[in-house]
C-alpha cells in the first residue's frame, strides 16, 4: 500500500501521485482564503454600517490619519507581493539563490510595514486617538463631530487584525527561507512557497482595501 | 502476512500512538469519546433544570443558578457536542472509507482540529468550574458586555472551537474533491458524503463570522469599543445580526449530517435503492445556500423594519421545500422495500416522525404574526429540541448503532437497543410535546419558576425527561458493553448487507491503512435492484 522507491520523498503516503497532492493543497488553500475573506468581511460590514450611520464623523475622523505613512505602507506591501511572486518564479527556474534573495526581500518589506505601522500607532497612543472608552483626543478637528471613538475602534480592529496577518506571514516567510536554504524546496516541489504566496497576496489585497477606506475617503 | 490481522484499534499500540495519531479513524474515535462526555454533562445539566421545573417556585436552584445551568446546557450541547460530534466523529471515521481513500486530505490538520476542540473544551470546563456564565448561549449584548459572570473564557472557548470547525470543514471539502478513487463520480457518492460536503461548505463560510463576532464581543468587554454598546454610540441589534448570520447556518451544520445518516440507514435497512438520489443530493446544497438568507427570522421582535421581516419570513418558507423533498424521498425509499426493524432503523423512523414535527413547527415560527406571539416561549424551546434532539441526536444515535459494528467489529444486544430506541422516542415526545402547549399558553422560556397554571404540563415534561435520560444512558451503555472481551455476537464485515465501500471493501474494524488493496468500484452505493449483498449478521 505504501509508495514504491521510485516515488519522490515529498509525496505523502495517502496520495496516489504528486499531482493529486499539489491539487489538494491548492484547493485547501483557496478554501482557507475564503474563510479569511469572510472573517474580514464581518469587519467590512461593520465599517459600512457605521459609516452609513455616522457619515460626517467618518469624514472628520479620517483626517486624523497619516496619509503619507499609509501610502508608504501601500507601496511597501505591493512591492513585497512582487518580490514574493518573483521568489516563486525563480524557484521554478531552478534559481535557488535569486529565490532566497527575493524571500528575504519580502521578509524585510513585511518588517518595514510593521515598523511604519508601529510609528503610526504609537503617535495615536500618545495623543489619545484610541478605540472606544480609551479615546481621549479633543483636538479642534474633532470639535464638531460625535463618537469619533467608533471610527478608531474599527480602525484599530481592522488594521490590527491585518497587522497580525502580516506578522504571521513573516513567520511563514522565515520558514520558507529556512526550507529553501536547506534544499527542501526546489523546482520539483515548491508547493508550500506557492501556498504561502497566495496567503501573502491576500494580506496585500486586504490592505489595498483598507488604505482607501480609512485614509482616503 | 501478520499485517492482515491488524486493525486500526490495536495497531500501533500505546497511548502516544493514539494522542499523536494521524489516522482519521482514531481521530474520529477521540472526537466520539469527547463528544459523548460533553453529551452527558449537557444532559445532566438539562435533567437538573427539569428537576427544578418539576414544581413551581425555587425548589433547589436560585434564579442565578438556573441562568448558569441553562447557558451551560445550550453552549455545551451546541458548541461541544452537536456541531463537532457528527462531522468530527462519524464524518472522520467514514468519509475516507466511503471515498476509498487512505486518509483525509490533510491528516496533520485533522489532528490539529481535534486539539483545538480539546483546547476549546478546556476553556468551557474552566467556565463551568469557575462559576459559569449566565447570558444564555447566544451571548446577546448589551447584557453580555455587562454581566459579571465568566463570559470571556466561554467566548474564547467558542472562538477556538470555531477554528476547529473551520479546519475540519476545509479538510473535508478538499477530501471530497480530490481523494475519491477513480470512477467514484459525484453521483456515485454515498449521500452521507454529500451531506458532509454541504455541512463543510457552511462551516467554512459561516464560522469565520462568529469568530470575528466573538472577538468584537471580547473587545467590547476589554476596551469598550462601542460597536455593540448603545451607551457608546453602538448598536446591540448589530450583534444579533452578526450572531445569527452564523448561528442560523450553524443549525444546518447540525442537521445536514443527520440527513446524511438517515439517507444511509433507510436504504440499507429497507433493502431498496434510495428514491430520488439527485433530489436528496441537491436539496442538501440548496438547504446550505438558503440557510444563509434567513437569519433575520430569529429577530422578528428585535426591531427590524416591516419589509425585512416580510422578506426574511418569505425566504424562511423556502427552506421547507428542499427539506420536504428529503422527507418524501426517504418515505418513498421504504415503500415496497423489505423494512427490517433493526435498532438503526428504529432511530431513523423516530427521526422521520420527530423531525417532521420540528420542521412543521418551524413554519409556524417563520410566520411573523405568529412568531410575535410565540417568541421566547416554550414553543420555541420545543421546536428546536424537536429539530436538534429529535432530529440530530436521534440520527446520531441511529448512525452510532449503524456503524458501531464497522468501527469496533462488535455487535451490541439488539433487544436492549430496540427498547432504548423506543424509550428515547416516547421519552422525547413526553418531554417536549407538552412544551408546545406550554408555549402556546404563554409560558416564557429561561425562567426557574412559573405560575401555578403551568404545573401540570411542566411536571409531565419533567417526568418524561427522566425516561428520556435513562433511555439514552442505557442505549450508550449497551453499545459500550458490546466492547467486552467475551462478547459472542460476531457482526462479520458487513452485518446489514450495505453497498458502500466502507462495508464492502474492508474488514470490520478496518485495516490501519483502510484498505488492504486499492478498492475498485463495482456498483453504486444503493444498487439493491442490481446486485445482491448478503448481510453477514443474523439475529
Amino acid at each position: 500500500m505504501s509508495h514504491d522507491k521510485s516515488s519522490p520523498s515529498f509525496l505523502q503516503h495517502h496520495f496516489h501521485d504528486v499531482n493529486q497532492q499539489y491539487e489538494t493543497a491548492k484547493l485547501g488553500m483557496w478554501a482557507f482564503i475564503l474563510t479569511e475573506v469572510l472573517t474580514f468581511g464581518g469587519l467590512f460590514c461593520a465599517y459600512t454600517i457605521y459609516r452609513s450611520w455616522y457619515p460626517d464623523m467618518f469624514v472628520g475622523a479620517n483626517l486624523l490619519l497619516d496619509v503619507n505613512k499609509g501610502l508608504l505602507n501601500t507601496v511597501v506591501l505591493i512591492t513585497s507581493s512582487l518580490t514574493m511572486a518573483l521568489a516563486i518564479w525563480a524557484i521554478q527556474k531552478k534559481n535557488k539563490k535569486l529565490s532566497l534573495l527575493m524571500l528575504i526581500a519580502t521578509f524585510l518589506f513585511a518588517l518595514a510595514f510593521l515598523v511604519i505601522k508601529y510609528l503610526e500607532y504609537s503617535h495615536k497612543f500618545e495623543v489619545g486617538q484610541l478605540p472606544g472608552e480609551y479615546y481621549s483626543y479633543m483636538g479642534p478637528e474633532v470639535a464638531h463631530i460625535n463618537n469619533p471613538h467608533i471610527f478608531f475602534s474599527i480602525y484599530f480592529i481592522m488594521t490590527g487584525l491585518h497587522g497580525l496577518h502580516v506578522a504571521i506571514g513573516m513567520g511563514l516567510i522565515a520558514w520558507l527561507i529556512y526550507s529553501t536554504a536547506k534544499g527542501n524546496l526546489h523546482s520539483k516541489y515548491y508547493t508550500p512557497m506557492e501556498m504561502i504566496g497566495i496567503f501573502w497576496h491576500l494580506v496585500d489585497l486586504i490592505w489595498i482595501y483598507l488604505f482607501p477606506l480609512f485614509y482616503l475617503i | 502476512m501478520t499485517e492482515k490481522k491488524q486493525n486500526y484499534l490495536t495497531y500501533p499500540k500505546g497511548i502516544m500512538s493514539w494522542l499523536l495519531t494521524l489516522d482519521h479513524k482514531r481521530i474520529g474515535i477521540m472526537y466520539l469519546v469527547g463528544g459523548i462526555i460533553f453529551f452527558f454533562i449537557g444532559g445532566l445539566v438539562a435533567l437538573g433544570m427539569r428537576l427544578e421545573l418539576a414544581a413551581p417556585g425555587n425548589d433547589f436552584m436560585s434564579n442565578d443558578a438556573y441562568n448558569n445551568m441553562m447557558t451551560l446546557h445550550g453552549a455545551i450541547m451546541i458548541f461541544l457536542f452537536i456541531i463537532p460530534a457528527i462531522p468530527g466523529a462519524l464524518g472522520n471515521i467514514l468519509l475516507p472509507l466511503m471515498l476509498g481513500a487512505k486518509d483525509v486530505a490533510f491528516p496533520r490538520l485533522n489532528l490539529f482540529s481535534f486539539y483545538l476542540y480539546t483546547l476549546g473544551a478546556i476553556f468551557a470546563i474552566y467556565t463551568i468550574l469557575s462559576g459559569g456564565v449566565d447570558t444564555g448561549w447566544t451571548f446577546y449584548t448589551p447584557y453580555s458586555t455587562q454581566s459579571t459572570s465568566n463570559v470571556i473564557p466561554m467566548t474564547i472557548g467558542v472562538f477556538i472551537i470555531g477554528f476547529s470547525s473551520i479546519l475540519t470543514g476545509l479538510n473535508f471539502i478538499a477530501t471530497v474533491h480530490k481523494m475519491r478513487i477513480p470512477g467514484l463520480t459525484w453521483y456515485k457518492l454515498p449521500l452521507f458524503v454529500w451531506a458532509l460536503y454541504g455541512t463543510s461548505l457552511v462551516q467554512i463560510t459561516a464560522t469565520p463570522v462568529i469568530a470575528i463576532t466573538m472577538v468584537l464581543l471580547m473587545l467590547e468587554r476589554f476596551l469598550g469599543i462601542g460597536i455593540f454598546d448603545p451607551a457608546l454610540g453602538g448598536d446591540p441589534v448589530l450583534y444579533q445580526h452578526f450572531f445569527w448570520f452564523y448561528s442560523h447556518p450553524a443549525v444546518y451544520i447540525m442537521i445536514l449530517p443527520a440527513f446524511g445518516i438517515i439517507s444511509e440507514i433507510i436504504p440499507v435497512h429497507s433493502r431498496k435503492k434510495i428514491w430520488g438520489y439527485k433530489f436528496i443530493a441537491y436539496s442538501t446544497l440548496s438547504i446550505a445556500f438558503i440557510g444563509f438568507l434567513v437569519w433575520g427570522h430569529h429577530m422578528f421582535t428585535a426591531g427590524q423594519s416591516v419589509l425585512s421581516q416580510i422578506v426574511f419570513s418569505f425566504i424562511t418558507y423556502f427552506v421547507g421545500i428542499p427539506t420536504g423533498v428529503k422527507i418524501f424521498s426517504w418515505i418513498l425509499t421504504m415503500y415496497k422495500g423489505q423494512v427490517s426493524f433493526t435498532p438503526p432503523m428504529l432511530y431513523a423512523l423516530s427521526f422521520l416522525f420527530l423531525f417532521t414535527i420540528g420542521g412543521l413547527t418551524g413554519i409556524f415560527l417563520g410566520a411573523v404574526a405568529l412568531d410575535i406571539h410565540l417568541h421566547d416561549t416554550y414553543f420555541v424551546v420545543a421546536h428546536f429540541h424537536y429539530v436538534m434532539q429529535g432530529g440530530t441526536i436521534v440520527a446520531f444515535l441511529g448512525g452510532l448503532h449503524h456503524w458501531w459494528p464497522k468501527s469496533f467489529g462488535k455487535m451490541y444486544n439488539h433487544t436492549i437497543a430496540n427498547i432504548c430506541a423506543l424509550g428515547v422516542f416516547l421519552g422525547f415526545n413526553g418531554t417536549f410535546f407538552p412544551q408546545f402547549l406550554l408555549g402556546l399558553r404563554g409560558m416564557p422560556r429561561r425562567y426557574a419558576t412559573y405560575d401555578e397554571q403551568f404545573v401540570e404540563l411542566h411536571s409531565y415534561s419533567s417526568f418524561w425527561s427522566g425516561i428520556l435520560g435513562l433511555s439514552i444512558f442505557f442505549a450508550i451503555l449497551n453499545l459500550v458493553w458490546s466492547l467486552r472481551k467475551n462478547n459472542k455476537l460476531n457482526p462479520g464485515t458487513n452485518p446489514w448487507g450495505a453497498m458502500t465501500l466502507e462495508w464492502t471493501h474492508t474488514s470490520s474494524p478496518p485495516h490501519p491503512h483502510n484498505f488492504e488493496e486499492d478498492p475498485i468500484l463495482e456498483h453504486g452505493p444503493y444498487d439493491y435492484d442490481k446486485v445482491i449483498v448478503k448481510p453477514t449478521f443474523k439475529k
